[in-house]
C-alpha cells in the first residue's frame, strides 16, 4: 500500500496528482527548484523538499537529487508526472533500487520506447503500421534516402519529443540547413544529436490511444484523443473522442494501440500516438508515451476514469477495476492549453508576473492549473499556465462553452494565447471537426482579440470611469467632490493609451448628473458614461444606457480590461514623458530572455530584409532575429554564449535609404 | 440634529417662472465665460498652437491632479470694461501633487499676455488669497509685460505684485514660476522674486531689456537666447533653477517641486463623513425669486447646500429675518448667517453679533449667505438703536478671526453688505450668483432719494424745480445704478471672486473651505467693546 507519494514534477501536473492522492488518503510530497519555492504546488503538498538549482537540469532533471528527496521525505512511491524524468528508465530504476514504488510502466518498457528507431522496429515486428523512415548516421546519403522516402520528409530527434529537434523539409535545397538545426537542437535539448528521416504526411490528424494495464497482464484502451491542433509541433487543443473516427476505426485503432503496448510488456498508463490520414483511413504508429499525458483529462471526462488513481492502484499491484467492455464514451470533452506565449509573435514564450488571474465560476470548467494570481512565469520552464477542460453533451456545446469560459477569465501581466484559443474554438473549421495538423496555418485564428471601434470605446470609457474613481478615492483633500469638478470651461481631462500599437486619446468631462461625457479619438466616438458601482476588481458602468460590468486589472501603466465584448490589453501613456526614457533607434532587441547561439553579422555588414542577424536559444527553442530591411550593422552588442534579457538590444542597424 | 424640510412645489407657476429667469441669466453669464475662454480669439489661439504651445487652460489642466477639482476665480474679470473678458490671466484654486495651491496663468493669446489694469487687480487678488490662506502660488508665466498705453493705472500697482510675492516668501508661503514664454522687463521680476523657477527651453525669455531696447540704449546686437533663454538662465545667471526641455517637462517639474514641499495644512479637517444634501441642487434655480423685491426662503437654499440637509438653527424665533445656525459642508463644520428676508432689524443684528462670537469660540468658519437690503430705517428702529445694533454686527464681523466665506444669492445693499461680510470686510472668498446686485441702495431708491434732496434744496433756496429735467436726471441715474449694481459689472471690476452657478454653490464653497484650512483656523477670543 502506498502511503506517501512524491511527485517528481512541478506546476499543474503536481497539483493534479496531489488531488487524486489526497482523495485516496495518501500523503503528498513536492520537490521544487529555487524559482518554485513559493509556487502553489509546493504550498499544497503535505511535505516539500528543496532540490536547489534554478534550471530544470539542476533540479527536476537531477535524478540523484530527486531520489534523495524521496528518501529524505519518507515517500514510498514516486509519480513522475509528464516531461522531466517521466520517460527516463534509469530514473525509474533508481527509484525502484531505493525501495520506492515507481508509479509508471516497467523501466524496460520505458527504455524500449525511449529510442524512437528501436521502438519503430519493435512495432514493425508487432504488425503495427509505421511510417517509412531511416536513421541518419555519418555515412548516410541523406539526399538519396530523402528522395527514396519522397518529399516532404521530417527530420526528427531520436531521443526527442515535444517538437524539439524537428524539421519539415519540402525540398533538397533546405535539407542541409534543416539537418544542422535539428541536430543542434537535439543536442541542446537531449544531449544526443541522433536524428532520423521519416515520411511526412502534410495534413494528417494526430490521434492517440490511451491504454491502461496492470501487472497481471490485463490491458484496456480508453479510446482515442485527437490532438491535431498544434503549433511548433506542440499540442494546444485536444479532444476526445475524435470527430474523425467512426466506431469501426475506433475499434481498429484501439486494438492497434493495445498491440503496440502488449509488444513491450506494458503496465500503468500509456499513450500510443498515431498519424491518421482521414482521406484513406490509414494510420501510422508514431510513438508510445510511456507516461501520463498532458491531455489525459479529456479521456477522464468522457470515460469517468481517474487515470492517476488507476496508475496508483496498478503500482500497488491491484488488478484494473475496469474491463474493456465496461468502458464507454459519454459526451465530448475538449481541453485547451493556456500558455504564456504570444501567438502574434510566432508563439514565443512570454514571461512576467500574473497581475491578475481569475477563473469564472459560471459556466463550469475543469481547471488544471499550476498558477495563481501573483505567480511568476519564468523562462526556466514550460510556460503552460493551465489546462482548461470542458465536458459537454456535444462537441459543439463543449467548444462554445470552453470559448466562453476562456473569454470570462481575467488574466493580466503576461501575454497569453487565450484570444487565439477562443478564435480557434469558434472557427467554422473547428466547429465542423475539420482539424488537421495544419489547422493553425490554414485557419490562422486571430492571435489577439480586436474589438470593434465601439467596443473599444466602451472599454476605454470603463477604464476612464474606473481610473477617475481610483483617483478620487486616493485624493488627500475633498475626496467627496464631484470628479474633476470645474466651475468654468476648461479643456476636458485626457487619458492616453496604446491599443494595438496605436495611440488612442480618451477625453472626458464630468457632467452635473454624476456621469461623464467621454470622447474617444477626438470626437470619433462620444459616449455618456455613468459609474453605477465599484465592484471587486472592476466597475459597473452604464454606457449610453447599457449597463455592464468591466473587470479591470492594472499593473503600473498596463491595463487589462475584460468587458462583455472580450478582453483587451492597454498600455497607458503617462501624462508626462519620462525624461530618461530614450530608446535606441534601429536596435534589434531580444524577444525574450535567452542565450546567444549564433552571431551572424559583424559591424559594417550590409544586410538585407530577412537576413539572419542573431540566433538565440530560449525556452529550449531557437529563435532567429533577422533584419527588418536593408541596413548597415552599426553595433553588435552581444556575443555567442551571452545570456540576454527580454528587450535587450542585440544589434544596432542603420537603415539604408532605398 | 435637525434636518431641513423642503416645502417646494416643483410645479408651481412661481417655481417655473423663477427657473426660467435664472436659466436666462446663466445663459448670459455662460456667453461671457465662453468669451473669456476664447482669450484673444481664434486667430491668436491658432497662432499660439501653431508655435507648438499649450493654451493657458491646457497648462492648468496638465498641472492639476487628474480628476481633482479646480475652481476658477473671477473668470469674467474685465467684463463691461474696455479690456478682454478674463483680464488676460486665468487664476484659480487647484490641487497639485495633493497640495492645494493658487494657480495663475497668463493668457498669451490676449495681447501677448500683457498686463492691463484688470490683470494686475486679478493678480493682486490671487496673491492676497495666497497670503490670507497660506496657499502656495504657482505662476504659469508667458506675458509680454505691461500693456504700455495703460501704464497710468498699472505701473505702480504692478510693483505691488512683486512686493507681495516676496512677502509671501517671507511668510514661508512657497511661490513657483514656470516660465513658458516671455517674461520681460518688469515681468522678469515675477520669476525673479519666486522661490522656485523653471524655464522652458527655446521658449522662456527672461530679461530686463529686450533686444530692441538694448539696441536703443547701448547699441548691443544681442542674441535673445543668450540674453535671457532657459539654458542661459539655468546654466549661467542662476535665475532659473530647473531647465525644462518642453512645456510638459516644465509642468512635470512644477508638480515635482510642489510634491517636494510636503506642505502641511494648519487648519481644521473635515470632522465627519460627507453626506450629500437630501434635496437636489438643481431646484435652487426655481427657488430664487425672479424679482429680487420678492423675498425667497433661504432655508430651502440651505437644504440644498449643507451635508445631509442638516442644520441646527440658533435662535430660530428671535430676529427671524436672519437665519443662523451650525451645519456641515463637505464634512467641515460651518456656522451659517443667511438673510431670509432682505432687511435686518435690531434683533437680527444682535443675533448675528452673538452668533459670530459663538463661532469664534469654537474656531468654526462662517458662511454668510447674503440677500440683504440693509438695516432697517425709520423712527421706531432708530430709537431702538439700529445704529448701535448694526455696529455690533459690523464689529463682530470685523474682529472675527475665523475664516469667512460669503455667497451673495441676491441683493447686497447698504450697511447690510458690511454686516454680512461684503467685500470691504475681506471675506476669504466671495462668490456671487448671476442675479446678485450690489450697491449702496437700489437704483430706484437712489435716484428717488437724489430727486427728493434736489427738490428740498430747491425749495429751501426758493428756486423753481424743473420737473422735466429732474425726471430725465432721475431716469438716467436709475439706469446707471441698475447697470452698475449687476453681478456681471461688479465681478468685472474684481469686487468678488467670481460669479457662480447657484447649483455649484456647495462644491465651490467646499473647495474654498478646504483651501482656507491651509492656514490656521482660530477664533477671536478677546472681542472689541460692544456698544450695548
Amino acid at each position: 500500500m502506498i502511503t506517501r507519494i512524491l511527485v517528481a514534477n512541478r506546476g499543474e501536473i503536481a497539483r493534479r496528482i496531489f488531488r487524486t492522492a489526497r482523495a485516496m488518503g495518501i500523503e503528498t510530497v513536492a520537490v521544487f527548484s529555487e524559482g518554485d519555492a513559493t509556487a502553489p504546488f509546493v504550498a499544497e503538498a503535505d511535505t516539500a523538499v528543496a532540490l536547489g538549482g534554478r534550471t530544470a537540469a539542476e533540479s527536476y532533471l537531477d535524478r540523484d537529487k530527486v531520489v534523495a528527496a524521496a528518501i529524505r521525505a519518507g515517500a514510498d512511491a514516486v509519480h513522475p508526472g509528464y516531461g522531466f524524468l517521466s520517460e527516463n528508465a534509469e530514473f525509474a530504476h533508481a527509484v525502484e533500487a531505493a525501495g520506492i514504488i515507481w508509479i509508471g510502466p516497467p523501466p524496460a518498457a520505458i527504455a524500449a520506447m525511449g529510442d524512437k528507431l528501436e521502438a519503430k522496429k519493435l512495432m514493425v515486428a508487432a504488425g503495427v503500421p509505421t511510417l517509412p523512415s531511416v536513421e541518419i548516421t555519418a555515412t548516410t546519403d541523406v539526399r538519396a534516402e530523402a528522395e527514396s522516402i519522397g518529399f516532404p520528409v521530417l527530420i526528427k530527434a531520436a531521443a526527442g519529443g515535444g517538437g524539439k529537434g524537428m524539421r519539415v523539409v519540402d525540398s533538397v535545397a533546405q535539407l542541409d540547413d534543416a539537418l544542422a538545426g535539428a541536430q543542434r537542437e537535439a543536442l541542446n535539448s537531449f544531449g544526443n544529436d541522433t536524428v532520423f528521416l521519416e515520411k511526412y504526411l502534410p495534413a494528417p490528424r494526430h490521434v492517440e490511444i490511451q491504454v491502461l494495464g496492470d501487472t497481471h497482464g490485463n490491458l484496456v484502451h480508453c479510446f482515442e484523443r485527437e490532438c491535431s491542433i498544434q503549433r511548433r509541433h506542440q499540442k494546444v487543443i485536444e479532444e476526445a473522442p475524435s470527430p474523425a473516427l467512426d466506431p469501426e476505426l475506433r475499434r481498429r485503432m484501439g486494438a492497434a494501440g493495445l498491440e503496440a503496448v502488449r509488444a513491450i510488456g506494458y503496465h500503468s498508463a500509456g499513450t500510443v500516438e498515431f498519424l491518421l490520414d482521414d482521406r484513406t483511413g490509414e494510420y501510422f504508429f508514431l510513438e508510445v508515451n510511456t507516461r501520463l499525458q498532458v491531455e489525459h483529462p479529456v479521456t477522464e471526462e468522457i470515460t469517468g476514469l481517474d487515470l492517476v488513481r488507476q496508475m496508483i492502484r496498478v503500482a500497488e499491484g491491484h488488478r484494473l477495476d475496469v474491463e474493456q467492455d465496461d468502458l464507454t464514451i459519454t459526451g465530448h470533452a475538449i481541453e485547451v492549453r493556456l500558455y504564456a506565449e504570444d501567438p502574434a509573435n510566432d508563439f514565443l514564450p512570454a514571461v512576467g508576473d500574473l497581475a491578475a488571474w481569475s477563473i469564472p465560476s459560471d459556466p463550469a470548467a475543469r481547471f488544471d492549473s499550476g498558477v495563481e494570481e501573483g505567480s511568476t512565469v519564468s523562462v526556466e520552464f514550460d510556460p503552460l499556465l493551465a489546462k482548461v477542460i470542458v465536458h459537454a453533451e456535444s462537441r459543439h456545446e463543449a467548444a462554445q462553452r470552453l470559448a466562453l469560459v476562456l473569454e470570462r477569465m481575467v488574466i493580466a501581466g503576461v501575454v497569453t494565447n487565450r484570444d487565439f484559443l477562443v478564435a480557434a474554438l469558434r472557427s467554422p473549421e473547428f466547429l465542423a471537426g475539420d482539424t488537421h495538423t495544419d489547422f493553425i496555418e490554414k485557419v490562422a485564428p486571430a492571435p489577439r482579440f480586436v474589438p470593434s471601434r465601439d467596443d473599444l470605446a466602451r472599454s476605454l470609457a470603463a477604464v476612464v470611469a474606473f481610473h477617475q474613481a481610483e483617483q478620487r478615492a486616493s485624493a488627500r483633500h475633498l475626496a467627496f467632490m464631484p470628479s474633476g469638478y470645474r466651475n468654468s470651461v476648461m479643456p476636458p481631462q485626457e487619458l492616453r493609451f496604446v491599443v494595438d500599437e496605436r495611440d488612442v486619446s480618451v477625453t472626458y468631462r464630468s457632467v452635473r448628473d454624476g456621469g461623464f461625457d467621454v470622447w474617444v479619438d477626438g470626437a470619433t466616438v462620444a459616449l455618456r458614461v455613468v459609474p453605477v458601482a465599484e465592484v471587486r476588481g472592476g466597475i459597473v458602468v452604464e454606457i449610453d444606457g447599457l449597463r455592464a460590468r468591466f473587470d479591470l486589472v492594472r499593473s503600473d501603466l498596463r491595463w487589462h480590461v475584460r468587458g462583455p465584448a472580450g478582453s483587451l490589453d492597454l498600455v497607458q501613456i503617462p501624462r508626462f514623458p519620462d525624461p530618461d526614457g530614450a530608446t535606441v533607434v534601429g536596435g534589434q532587441i531580444a524577444p525574450m530572455p535567452g542565450a546567444i547561439r549564433v552571431v551572424a553579422v559583424t559591424v559594417g555588414d550590409q544586410v538585407t530584409v530577412g537576413q539572419t542577424l542573431i540566433v538565440m536559444e530560449a525556452m529550449k527553442m531557437e529563435h532567429t532575429i533577422s533584419a527588418p530591411g536593408s541596413a548597415t550593422v552599426i553595433e553588435v552588442r552581444c556575443a555567442v554564449g551571452d545570456q540576454v534579457d527580454n528587450g535587450q538590444v542585440l544589434v544596432v542597424l542603420e537603415e539604408v535609404p532605398a | 440634529m435637525s434636518i431641513l424640510k423642503s416645502n417646494l412645489d416643483l410645479r408651481s407657476e412661481t417655481y417655473l417662472q423663477n427657473r426660467a429667469v435664472m436659466e436666462g441669466r446663466l445663459a448670459d453669464y455662460q456667453k461671457l465665460v465662453d468669451e473669456a475662454v476664447l482669450g484673444g480669439g481664434e486667430k491668436y489661439r491658432d497662432r499660439h498652437r501653431q508655435r507648438g504651445r499649450l493654451l493657458a487652460r491646457e497648462r492648468i489642466e496638465l498641472l492639476v491632479d487628474p480628476d481633482s477639482p479646480f475652481v476658477e476665480l473671477s473668470p469674467t474679470a474685465a467684463a463691461d470694461t474696455e479690456f478682454n473678458v478674463g483680464g488676460a490671466v486665468v487664476t484659480g484654486l487647484g490641487q497639485i501633487s495633493g497640495t492645494e495651491c493658487v494657480i495663475l496663468a497668463n493668457d498669451p493669446t490676449v495681447r501677448g499676455g500683457s498686463m492691463n489694469p484688470i490683470t494686475v487687480k486679478k493678480m493682486l487678488r490671487a496673491l492676497d488669497i495666497c497670503r490670507q490662506n497660506r496657499l502656495p502660488m504657482v505662476f504659469l508665466v508667458e506675458s509680454g509685460g505691461a500693456d504700455l498705453p495703460h501704464q497710468l493705472h498699472l505701473y505702480l500697482q504692478a510693483g505691488e505684485v512683486f512686493r507681495n510675492i516676496t512677502a509671501l516668501s517671507s511668510a514661508a508661503i512657497p511661490t513657483i514660476s514656470l516660465v513658458f514664454g516671455s517674461s520681460t522687463a518688469g515681468g522678469a521680476y515675477l520669476p525673479g522674486t519666486s522661490d522656485y523657477v523653471v524655464m522652458v527651453d527655446q521658449q522662456a525669455k527672461v530679461f530686463l531689456g529686450g533686444t530692441p531696447l538694448g539696441k536703443m540704449a547701448t547699441g548691443e546686437d544681442a542674441d535673445e537666447q543668450e540674453l535671457g533663454g532657459a539654458a542661459m538662465h539655468s546654466n549661467v545667471s542662476g535665475v532659473s533653477d530647473y531647465f525644462a526641455v518642453d512645456e510638459h517637462d516644465a509642468i512635470r517639474i512644477g508638480r515635482q517641486i510642489v510634491a517636494g514641499l510636503t506642505y502641511r495644512k494648519l487648519g481644521r479637517q473635515p470632522d465627519r463623513a460627507v453626506l450629500p444634501p437630501r434635496y437636489d441642487a438643481e431646484e435652487i434655480l426655481g427657488i430664487v425669486s425672479a424679482d429680487l423685491k420678492v423675498p425667497f426662503p433661504v432655508r430651502e437654499i440651505l437644504a440644498r447646500i449643507l451635508d445631509d440637509s442638516e442644520f441646527d438653527e440658533f435662535k430660530p424665533n428671535y430676529g427671524p429675518n436672519l437665519v443662523t445656525g451650525f451645519g456641515h459642508l463637505h464634512g467641515y463644520s460651518v456656522g451659517i448667517l443667511a438673510n431670509d428676508r432682505g432687511v435686518l432689524l435690531n434683533e437680527d443684528a444682535n443675533k448675528a453679533a452673538q452668533f459670530i462670537q459663538l463661532a469664534n469660540q469654537v474656531d468654526t468658519p462662517l458662511i454668510f449667505v447674503q440677500n440683504v437690503t440693509g438695516y432697517m430705517i425709520g423712527t421706531e428702529y432708530e430709537q431702538k438703536g439700529m445704529v448701535k445694533h448694526g455696529s455690533h454686527q459690523i464689529n463682530a464681523v470685523t474682529n472675527s478671526t475665523v475664516p469667512h466665506l460669503t455667497v451673495q444669492i441676491g441683493g447686497s445693499y447698504g450697511a447690510g453688505n458690511y454686516g454680512m461680510a461684503g467685500r470691504p470686510y475681506d471675506p476669504r472668498f466671495l462668490f456671487v450668483w448671476p442675479n446678485g446686485k450690489t450697491a449702496v441702495m437700489g437704483g430706484e431708491q437712489l435716484a428717488g432719494t437724489l430727486s427728493i434732496v434736489a427738490r428740498q434744496s430747491a425749495a429751501s433756496q426758493g428756486i423753481d424745480f424743473d420737473e422735466e429735467a429732474d425726471a430725465a436726471r432721475t431716469r438716467t441715474i436709475e439706469e446707471q445704478i441698475n447697470h452698475e449694481e449687476q453681478a456681471v459689472v461688479m465681478s468685472g471690476q474684481l469686487y468678488d471672486d467670481g460669479i457662480i452657478d447657484p447649483r455649484d454653490t456647495r462644491d465651490v464653497l467646499g473647495v474654498a473651505l478646504s483651501a482656507v484650512m491651509t492656514n490656521e483656523c482660530r477664533g477671536q477670543r478677546g472681542y472689541g467693546v460692544f456698544r450695548m
